[in-house]
């Protein structure tokens, strides 16, 4: 008997109980859609994880100065001026892994302008701060280098502070704003970047050139940044190497002895992100895996059903015997019949899997990440539930006895 | 007659029931020639359910040598015997045991379809068999829609469409009226004129006297083997077999 008839003799059985065969079939739909739809929705989690990091920037180091202790309490990282200004310049001339660095002055003020007044982060950074984070301007422009050389009065505008001081989807380009009672002009506003994982709003936040903050906003110090350094790496994998080599760097220039505690501190963000990736892929695992028992269950109802199939057609088995059908071939016949059901399964599976998946990320407006590998796996386990299960039915219904099958009432 | 495609010596067959030893066969040595028609006759439990099971390769003696066309079925495993019921015999039981919800011509193809013919010829050889047994026009009925004798035809056919040797008949009758019976021993008898060898096990001994030969069993044991005139099945207006008394 070619394979051909096998599956066609198999199929005809099924059709034979149609109802019966879909509730069989159930099992094996829900554990694939389950585990289809749990991936694509993990998968598509993640992704939203690494979008929120990568609108924070990425391959980001920040480098914090040390810390002090005054009377035995200890003050936080960047208590401690220890990072100078030639140390940023070192930074970017000898790291070779660096790309960017921008010194990441900040201090809260009132922004003032004609009629409102908003209180937010200001930010002294340099040219370079904007590329790092992938920040564009939506409209007008951003700080260029002759702005750091002339310690222009210019600022840059965060999206939310444009709508609290002039009101959403206006354009300030042009007017300027007090900051400590000093005019600003404003020359851009900064593209809508959203909220950080953490919640924080990154668009409530305006920027000046780091030498104009120094000058009118915040002074102090000469030699020492009064803030962090923000450095970009050349790459996603450079990050690790651009934090030894800052390490080194800073330890050689500080005169830090060996042993010693360094007297700075080094940030890095694609840790962070990376972190929260793995917190999702576990989930993600978490539910397939609960998925992937579901389907297990499902392939125990295939079993038991094929039990009651062989009890139920002894007489048949008798008769198909008596004509000479051999062991093997009815053992085949029930096999593939279990075989069909949970393929039968597992192609619905898919169908119903990739809806609910679509369905859930437009609800939840997530991106949803189709997994063909995912889909591949769970097909081919739905086949082996089939195959595994089936097997002791078909065994059974392919031992019995010829003469007790015909007499079986 | 023939040379012999039956052959038996010595066959015992015991079963164990819990600690008692069942002797359903005591060495039951038996000869049937090619062409014969043996009717096997005897009370319940007397061993010629048995005796029919062993024959017709379903089952294998506890002792003693079978040999069918030449070829040793005791010593044969479970797919070899498979093999034997396929080619060379076919079976008609009393209850019909046709496939339910499955036509008349896949009843009679499914014979063929163990022995790994075309779907093409299967359709042919079962259509043919089919409309030898008087029932070409009834092909796409399903056994429900069919009448006993009607249904008791398709298995014939079905045990024809291989075009074996040897058909193994129990109680083809059991289930029928008379007239019906005589029809379906009309149709054996003429199979046996085109040289297929008939094993019938009955216990009617009007049905008995279609064949040419009676061995009646006793106690696992063959009481009398005898041959005799076969009586010729023909359908006339009055069911003839029921005026015969034996």
């Amino acid at each position: 008997m070619s394979w051909l008839q096998v599956l066609r003799v198999a199929v005809r059985a099924l059709l034979r109980n149609k109802m019966r065969s879909f509730l069989t079939t159930l099992g094996v739909i829900i554990g694939v859609s389950a585990v289809i739809a749990m991936v694509a929705i993990g998968e598509g989690a993640k992704a939203r994880v690494e979008e929120s990091f990568a609108s924070m920037g990425s391959n980001l180091l920040v480098v914090l100065s040390g810390t002090t202790t005054a009377s035995g309490a200890h003050g936080g990282f960047g208590s401690m001026p220890t990072l100078t200004w030639d140390d940023l310049k070192a930074m970017r001339s000898e790291a070779s892994a660096v790309r960017y660095a921008s010194p990441q002055l900040r201090s809260t003020q009132q922004v003032i302008s004609d009629d409102q007044n908003w209180a937010t982060s200001i930010n002294g950074v340099s040219p370079e701060y904007f590329p790092m984070r992938s920040w564009s301007a939506a409209m007008g422009s951003l700080i260029t280098q002759s702005d750091i050389e002339a310690g222009s009065k210019v600022v840059v505008l965060g999206q939310t502070v444009v709508d609290k001081l002039y009101g959403s989807n206006a354009d300030p380009t042009g007017h300027s704003v007090r900051i400590m009672k000093i005019p600003f002009q404003i020359i851009g506003v900064l593209a809508r970047k959203g909220q950080s994982a953490t919640g924080q709003d990154y668009d409530d936040a305006v920027f000046v050139p780091y030498t104009t903050f120094r000058a009118k906003i915040q002074g102090g110090l000469q030699k020492f940044i009064a803030g962090s350094i923000m450095v970009g790496a050349a790459s996603g994998d450079a990050t690790v190497r651009a934090q030894s080599q800052i390490t080194n760097l800073l330890r050689d220039r500080h005169h830090i002895a060996l042993g010693a505690d360094d007297d700075f501190s080094i940030r890095n963000l694609a840790e962070m992100a990376n972190a929260q990736q793995e917190g999702v892929k576990t989930l993600t695992t978490l539910l397939a895996s609960i998925a992937a028992v579901s389907l297990i269950v499902g392939g125990i109802g295939i079993m038991n059903i094929m039990l009651v199939s062989v009890t139920e057609r002894t007489r048949e088995i008798g008769i198909r015997m008596a004509v000479g059908a051999r062991p093997r071939d009815v053992l085949s016949q029930f096999l593939v019949e279990a075989l069909a059901l949970s393929s039968a399964g597992g192609i619905i599976g898919i169908l119903l899997g990739l809806l609910a998946a679509n369905r859930l990320a437009a609800n939840f407006g997530w991106p949803i990440l189709i997994r063909y590998d995912i889909i591949a796996i769970a097909v081919g386990f739905s086949g082996l539930v089939g195959v595994v299960f089936g097997l002791y039915p078909a065994q059974k219904a392919s031992r019995l006895d010829p003469i007790d099958a015909l007499r079986y009432e | 007659m023939g040379k012999p495609l039956i052959e038996t010596s010595k066959v015992s067959k015991v079963y164990r029931m819990g600690d008692v030893e069942v002797h359903a066969l005591r060495e039951v040595s038996l000869t049937i020639s090619e062409g014969e028609s043996v009717a096997v006759m005897g009370p319940s439990g007397s061993g010629k359910s048995t005796l029919m099971n062993i024959l017709g390769c379903l089952d294998r003696p506890s002792s003693g040598g079978y040999w069918l066309a030449g070829e040793e079925v005791s010593q044969l495993d479970r797919n070899a015997l498979a093999r034997m019921r396929n080619r060379t015999l076919g079976f008609v039981f009393q209850s019909f045991n046709l496939l339910s919800r499955t036509s008349a011509l896949e009843n009679v193809e499914l014979p063929l379809l163990y022995a790994g013919v075309s779907a093409r010829e299967r359709h042919t050889r079962a259509r043919e068999a089919l409309t030898r047994v008087g029932l070409g026009e009834r092909m796409h009925h399903h056994p429900n829609q069919m009448s006993g004798g009607q249904q008791q035809r398709v298995a014939v056919a079905r045990a024809l469409v291989t075009r074996p040797r040897l058909i193994v008949a129990d109680e083809p009758t059991g289930n029928l009226d008379s007239r019906t019976s005589i029809e379906i021993m009309a149709l054996f008898q003429e199979l046996g004129r085109s040289g297929i060898t008939l094993l019938l096990v009955t216990h009617e001994s009007d049905i008995a006297r279609y064949a040419s030969r009676v061995v009646v069993m006793h106690d696992g044991r063959v009481q009398s083997d005898e041959q005799q005139t076969p009586l010729q099945a023909e359908l006339g207006p009055a069911p003839a077999g029921a005026e015969v008394s034996p």
